[in-house]
């Protein structure tokens, strides 16, 4: 395993390959040579590693992508090959690509570490889906911090004409729900910032930015774009199982000290891949897996299930935008959940009555049950009860996510709860889950 | 020539809680606790179809929408993204 921490390189392992004509051969890819490589942030160091861009001609790529079953990473794990084609069907005018970096998931750091260490890959995925579709132009959607890196990148490869239309970069908003399709569109064509809309008949694939057909592809999607279209759907299929091939990134959290970015591939347990052994699983309480709109799974669940979108819908949660983050002992779950769905509650655009009403009223009771237990005298069934009034029924997923956060917390943390409501809330303790305006108190 | 099926669709940002569907067309649209439809996914009844019309053209909001519904459609993908 090779990680790094997010405030910068921890350690690598596999060298820098200076001749991959056939691909990395390990689960190492976007973080090869971490470490130890070249700086693939410029240009030089990038093609060295990784080789020119191969053109590919008309649709062939999406038949690569489709072979190759990549999925999308950004959170909703939707397969590459079709969004693309259903841009391609939208209509006669040329699309427009936008690489989405916003990640708005507090505990996500796997898109930053992504643009900057390897923003010409991102670029090139970018490139490559231009190319296929035909687009006119190229929006790169990143954070602040991320900036002068991509600019400086874009400005790079103008030299050496790389790109077959015009890249501009536009500041993504720091909000959960910056990253969303219709929100990031609104973003681009000057609209209140990440806002989501209510896209009904006309998704963003079909009328995005400018009015045109848009592909939203999130950032560590369009780097495994990158790799397929210079090494093959064969090649990403090497790693990973039947239905969830190749490896995705991970930021892990809980488990050391500094939060890391890992690369895993899918398939295998979390356990096996981190070094976890079934002994570590006394030392957590349970574990968040995809993020904050994502669900908590039992730390034995997390260490021993094949990581794969499938196997962790299946269990309530999924791999989402692949953050990992170990509740560790001595730090009250139900503190934990009632400050995250506080903050979601917050993060919402308020468009919507069933999210505002629903979020508020959830929030509220998840407050009771972590501090004031004492309120509840029909015990936590009404939280299932609201969070099926939620589900479905906003413009956007963000209720839903926050349904799964809780649905899953209230059977991962059954016995926490009991003990609330039997002996009353925790003593004020540590808190672990970093929420923004919070101050991060990591183990 | 087969019948057209109809699936009734609010836009929730548009929707402000009238409350008036509910009356109109009580086949598909209760209200939650707040006072915002919950509408019956999948198909309106042929009878209530005509109910549905009405209940479109009543909205103060026009956040009411009668969709055609098709065989096939592509459907999902982007975080947290619109149905």
């Amino acid at each position: 395993m090779s990680s790094v921490t997010l405030r910068g390189v921890r350690h690598g392992s596999g060298a820098p390959g200076p001749s991959l004509a056939e691909g990395p051969s390990g689960p190492l890819r976007l973080l090869l040579g971490v470490g130890t490589g070249g700086p693939t942030s410029r240009l030089d160091g990038h093609l060295a590693q990784w080789g020119p861009l191969p053109s590919w001609r008309g649709s062939e790529l999406i038949d690569v992508l489709d072979r190759s079953g990549l999925r999308g990473h950004g959170g909703a794990w939707f397969p590459v090959a079709a969004k693309w084609r259903s841009v391609q069907a939208a209509g006669r005018r040329a699309p427009v690509v936008v690489a989405n970096g916003a990640e708005g998931e507090p505990a996500s750091g796997k898109d930053r570490f992504l643009l900057h260490r390897h923003p010409h890959l991102v670029l090139d995925g970018a490139a490559a889906a231009a190319t296929t579709l035909g687009a006119a132009r190229v929006v790169v959607h990143v954070p602040q911090s991320a900036v002068a890196a991509m600019t400086g990148a874009i400005a790079e490869r103008r030299h050496r004409r790389l790109d077959p239309c015009p890249v501009e970069v536009v500041v993504a908003p720091d909000r959960f729900l910056a990253g969303q399709e219709s929100a990031v569109v609104g973003t681009i064509n000057g609209a209140r910032p990440a806002t989501p809309t209510f896209v009904g008949l006309h998704p963003v694939r079909q009328r995005g930015v400018g009015g045109r057909p848009t592909l939203v592809q999130n950032v560590e999607t369009l780097a495994h774009v990158a790799l397929i279209a210079r090494f093959g759907n064969a090649w990403f299929r090497s790693v990973g199982t039947a239905a969830s091939p190749g490896t995705t990134l991970l930021t892990v959290t809980g488990a050391w000290p500094d939060p890391r970015i890992v690369e895993a591939p899918l398939g295998v347990g979390l356990g096996e891949m981190l070094g976890l052994g079934g002994q570590d699983a006394t030392s957590f309480q349970g574990v968040l897996v995809g993020g904050y709109g994502s669900g908590w799974v039992t730390p034995t669940e997390a260490l021993t299930t094949p990581l794969t979108e499938e196997a962790f819908r299946a269990m309530g949660s999924s791999i989402g935008a692949g953050v990992v983050a170990f509740l560790p002992v001595g730090v009250c779950p139900l503190a934990e959940v009632a400050g995250v769905v506080r903050y979601l509650e917050g993060e919402g655009a308020g468009q919507c009555g069933p999210c505002v009403n629903g979020l508020a009223a959830i929030a509220t009771t998840m407050e009771h049950l972590a501090f004031r237990p004492g309120m509840l005298r029909s015990g936590v069934a009404v939280l299932p009860t609201l969070c099926g009034l939620v589900e479905g029924r906003g413009a956007c997923r963000h209720p839903d996510g926050v349904a799964r956060f809780v649905r899953t917390s209230l059977r991962v943390f059954e016995s926490h709860i009991e003990q609330h409501l039997r002996r009353g809330p925790c003593a004020p303790g540590p808190v672990f889950l970093p929420i923004p305006g919070r101050r991060w108190s990591g183990r | 020539m087969k019948r057209p099926r109809f699936e009734l669709v609010v836009d929730p940002v548009a929707c402000d809680g009238a409350g008036l569907c509910a009356e109109l067309v009580p086949e598909v649209v209760t209200l939650d606790p707040w006072g915002f439809p919950i509408i019956e996914p999948g198909e309106v009844p042929a009878a209530a179809v005509d109910h549905a019309r009405r209940a479109v053209t009543s909205c103060p909001r026009l956040a009411l929408t009668l969709v055609r519904m098709r065989a096939s459609a592509v459907v999902g993908g982007g975080t947290t993204s619109p149905r």
